[in-house]
């Protein structure tokens, strides 16, 4: 039993059931994203942000959320660095026969998606927990956090807009081949419903960063 | 037809290697790979020089016995082929080719193109097999077997272990090699009794072995002279995850 966190087979399926959970996540974390976009005023969006920092189930889930971010990394480093060592020659000519492009470059992807996760974590959820974020008060007499504001303000600033975006890509370079990955791990494959995950995937990326981007380019050029 | 040859030279295991360049003149383009070969080392040993060393049996596609890393693809430019049913006449004339060996920690170079492949050997020693004596050959459909079972089982068990998917995935990862001994064995009655014990054992004998991890990037089934696919990967796990748990 315990091989399961060790093996190979088992370190990848700890990778792929917690890139799974993050792939969910990531379309919560749209949704309400686009709160901001929806509404004219951020009160919509600080509500949602409020009910997410104040549940006490979401406070569970959010330890989940951390272990598995965590969990996800740290077997990836792992797997990469067995990886690296499996070949300690390498070629003189490349093998371009990879079918999956983007997997050739999950670790190069992943460096910049997590360089991008801890700014993005001390831009927001650090200010907010343990910084002096900017509060408001609505008609109901609720005091929150205005995350809402904090993001406006910052999408208003070209630099970060870009880096905003362009980490939104790696992401999704990321997605493209995690997703139907994950799939192929748990040991789903099949001549049907593969192609289906396989452009579910696609479907899926497609949404997310055309999602994520929308939202910086909408408030910038509003 | 003429080409140049770059290819790997190393004296043995502990020396290190080198590439050698070597003009051939006049090749045939209905020469296949090897017999280019041939007459490469027939030019080398009327010089007094030491031949190129590189693995062949059956020259017939079908024993798994020959390699080379040709041009930056394992078996060289075709598809679904072994590195002996390759012709020159795939090449352009004047082309130069870069020979190089199978390359992972897991097989050691032993002289110039041939690699030390016994690591496959130490896997289906650790499980690839059926612990009963089968006896002589059985009549045809005494065993009923479904006849989609049986077909997944022969595609499987066209493996040849020339280990092209070692070679050409980008972990040197041996998960295609693997899941094809193991599908093929656990699809069919007289295997399943061993299949969990088997998948178990020959999975750790993998990892301690020295290949990498499968990331799923499918360059193994893209190389397999065999066409081997990633479904039997996807069946490999599963057999796993039924072995740790059940
Ligand atoms: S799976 Fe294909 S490439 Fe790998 S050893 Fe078997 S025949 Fe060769
Ligand atoms: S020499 Fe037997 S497969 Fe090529």
């Amino acid at each position: 039993m315990s091989s399961i966190f060790t093996s190979s087979v088992g370190k990848k399926l700890m990778m792929s059931l917690a890139g799974l959970f993050l792939i969910v996540f990531l379309l919560v974390h749209l949704g309400i994203n686009l709160l901001l976009i929806l509404y004219n005023s951020p009160e919509t969006y600080n509500r949602a942000a409020h009910f997410m920092q104040t549940n006490i189930l979401i406070k569970i889930i959010e330890i989940v959320l951390f272990g598995g971010f965590f969990l996800h990394m740290i077997y990836g480093v792992i797997v990469q660095i067995e990886n690296w060592l499996s070949r300690p020659k390498g070629y003189r000519v490349a093998n371009y026969s990879q079918t999956s492009f983007f997997s050739r470059f999950m670790i190069h992807t992943a460096a910049i998606i997590f360089v991008f996760l801890v700014i993005h974590l001390l831009d927001f959820y650090f200010k907010a927990k343990f910084g002096e974020p900017k509060l408001v008060t609505y008609s109901d007499g609720k005091e929150m956090v205005d995350f809402g504001s904090m993001i406006i303000a910052k999408f208003h600033l070209p630099g970060f807009v870009i880096g905003y975006i362009l980490a939104i890509l790696f992401l999704g370079f990321h997605l493209l081949h995690g997703f139907q990955s994950a799939f192929q791990t748990l040991g789903l494959n099949h001549k049907t419903y593969t192609p289906v995950v396989k452009a579910l995937g696609i479907i899926y990326t497609l949404v997310v960063v055309s999602g994520f981007t929308a939202i910086p380019l909408v408030i910038y050029f509003d | 037809m003429d080409f140049t040859l770059k290819i790997w030279r190393q004296k043995d295991a502990a020396s290190r290697g080198r590439f050698v360049t070597y003009h051939l003149e006049g090749i045939s383009p209905d020469c296949s790979f090897l017999e280019m070969l041939d007459i490469l080392n027939d030019q080398l040993v009327q010089k007094g020089e030491d031949p190129v060393a590189f693995d062949h049996d059956c020259r017939e596609g079908i024993c798994g016995a020959c390699s080379l890393y040709i041009n930056g693809r394992p078996h060289g430019p075709d598809d679904a082929i072994t590195t002996c049913q390759l012709h020159m006449r795939r090449f352009r004339d004047g082309d130069t080719i870069v020979v190089e060996p199978w390359r992972a920690k897991a097989f050691p170079v032993i002289k110039d193109l041939i690699v030390d492949r016994s690591a496959f050997d130490k896997i289906i020693q650790a499980g690839g097999y059926i612990s009963v004596n089968t006896g002589g050959v059985p009549d045809a459909n005494t065993i009923p077997i479904q006849k989609e079972h049986a077909d997944i089982a022969m595609d499987a068990a066209a493996c040849i272990g020339c280990g092209a998917c070692v070679a050409a995935c980008k972990n040197a990862s041996a998960m295609l090699f693997v899941s094809a001994k193991v599908s093929h064995l656990s699809m069919l009655p007289q295997g399943k009794i061993e299949a969990a014990r088997r998948v178990k054992a020959m999975l750790e004998e993998m990892d301690r072995l020295g290949f990498g991890n499968c990331s799923n990037t499918g360059a193994c089934e893209a190389e397999c002279p065999k066409q081997i696919s990633l479904s039997h990967i996807a069946r490999l796990n599963r057999e796993y995850f039924k072995a740790i748990l059940g």
